[in-house]
């Protein structure tokens, strides 16, 4: 690297939005899709699944004891058992980003139930709620803090878990890391993971925000 | 699934430099020094912050940091600083992926003490190393071993991405299988690793089943 700054601007403004397909904005937007794309089919299979588990409590011990088994599995390996069946397409990326999602979140989901004071669900018994309005209306806002957690977690690593896709031409930003390997430059290196890491931030920021939102009975005890 | 006959029944390769036995066994040399530096420095450190409370802060934003950064960015970036001549290109981007996670729950765990049960310790005239060892370390122990485990098992699958920078491991089958378009290779090092990160957990499960006192059934979670 002799005399070879670590990042070279003006790469970095005449690859930024270019109109083709590996400029440095559309990485960004199918990085985007991917890392999120997961996190909401996690979210979407891992509540009923999580509901199950509450009103059947037999179901919680294997399911967990599967998904512990799920989560241990190495993404790249999974990428590459699931190329015959799904090709070199996007699906390869997301959906063993959406396992470890599901993986995380029902455990989240049971907590975040079990979180509810008995107390509170007994008045809610008493003032005549059916178990759905129940469910609705009463246990799921205040499991929302857990949930939360659990989301963020999901949504941070999976954001960062998109960029080894790279590795089969499906990275979004992970594609500026092979980029850069085969190039010897560091600099999309250094875009890469900067860009990854601020829009981690900004997701799990967001995140908070949605939480801090949809309880607004914390912040008025003070305890948020 | 002929594939995997093709991979596993080829004695060519189950000898030799580039055989399964010799990736194996770089493989596990390579996850085995990543856990064992990031131990080294998270462990020390989150005792000394769950005892002392001092620095909570710096916990939280750190692990929320170190969760973002991508390992294959940082492995490329500092393979390209530092070149392939030694080894430390590889382990400082695992040694920085598995500290965190040992960090985070072994200051939890200390923390996470009861009171009472500190005060105790104090009580009967322990003195502040003391109480750590003999107490704070033992009833934090599964929390302790849960970070260990999720560290050690992350190490594992993201020793397989440092084959991209030219170094051996598994990951070579798969890199190098996805280079000439040998799928057999690529799916044969991908069951390879699936089974070793599976191995690691049932191992580190066992030990924490072993290794806690009976005395202490609390099992919580936090990652």
């Amino acid at each position: 690297m002799d005399g070879e700054p670590l990042v070279r601007w003006d790469w970095i403004w005449r690859n930024w939005s270019t109109g083709r397909a590996g400029s440095i904005d559309s990485l960004l937007q199918q990085h985007v899709v991917m890392a999120l794309l997961p996190v909401v089919l996690g979210l979407v299979v891992a509540l009923p699944i999580g509901l199950a588990c509450v009103r059947w409590r037999w179901l919680y011990q294997p399911t967990a004891g599967l998904m512990n088994v799920v989560y241990a599995l190495p993404s790249l390996p999974v990428f590459m058992l699931l190329l015959p069946a799904t090709g070199l397409g996007p699906a390869t990326v997301i959906i063993p980003l959406s396992f470890y999602g599901v993986a995380v979140l029902i455990p989240a989901v049971v907590d975040g139930i079990a979180s509810v004071p008995d107390h509170v669900r007994q008045s809610a018994v008493a003032m005549g709620f059916t178990p759905l309005r129940r469910l609705l209306r009463v246990e799921l806002p205040i499991a929302v803090p857990v949930v939360l957690a659990g989301l963020r977690v999901v949504a941070v690593s999976s954001i960062s878990l998109v960029s080894v896709g790279a590795l089969i031409g499906q990275g979004g930003l992970g594609n500026l890391f092979t980029d850069a390997f085969k190039r010897d430059f560091p600099t999309p290196a250094v875009v890469g993971i900067v860009l990854i890491v601020a829009l981690a931030l900004l997701v799990d920021g967001l995140l908070l925000a949605a939480q801090r939102l949809l309880t607004p009975w914390q912040r008025a005890r003070g305890s948020a | 699934m002929n594939w995997l006959t093709d991979f596993f029944g080829d004695p060519a390769h189950w000898s030799g430099p580039d055989g399964i036995p010799a990736r194996l066994l770089e493989h596990l040399a390579f996850s085995a020094a990543a856990l064992l530096l990031a131990a080294l420095i998270a462990l020390p450190l989150g005792l000394w912050i769950g005892h002392t409370g001092r620095g909570a802060y710096f916990i939280v934003a750190t692990v929320n940091v170190a969760r973002a950064i991508p390992t294959l960015g940082l492995l490329v970036l500092f393979v390209l600083l530092l070149g392939t001549t030694t080894v430390w290109p590889v382990l400082i981007p695992l040694v920085a992926l598995a500290a965190p996670p040992i960090l985070v729950n072994t200051y939890e765990g200390v923390r996470g003490v009861d009171p009472d049960l500190r005060d105790a310790a104090y009580g009967m005239g322990l003195r502040g190393g003391q109480v750590l060892g003999r107490v704070l370390v033992p009833v934090a122990l599964p929390l302790i071993l849960l970070g260990l485990r999720l560290s050690a098992v992350q190490v594992v699958a993201t020793t397989t991405v440092a084959a991209y920078a030219g170094l051996g491991g598994l990951g070579r089958f798969i890199i190098d299988g996805l280079a000439t378009k040998d799928y057999a290779s690529v799916a044969g090092g991908a069951v390879l690793v699936v089974l070793f990160a599976l191995a690691v957990q049932l191992l580190f499960t066992l030990a924490q089943r072993t290794a806690v006192s009976p005395g202490v059934s609390r099992r919580q979670r936090v990652r």
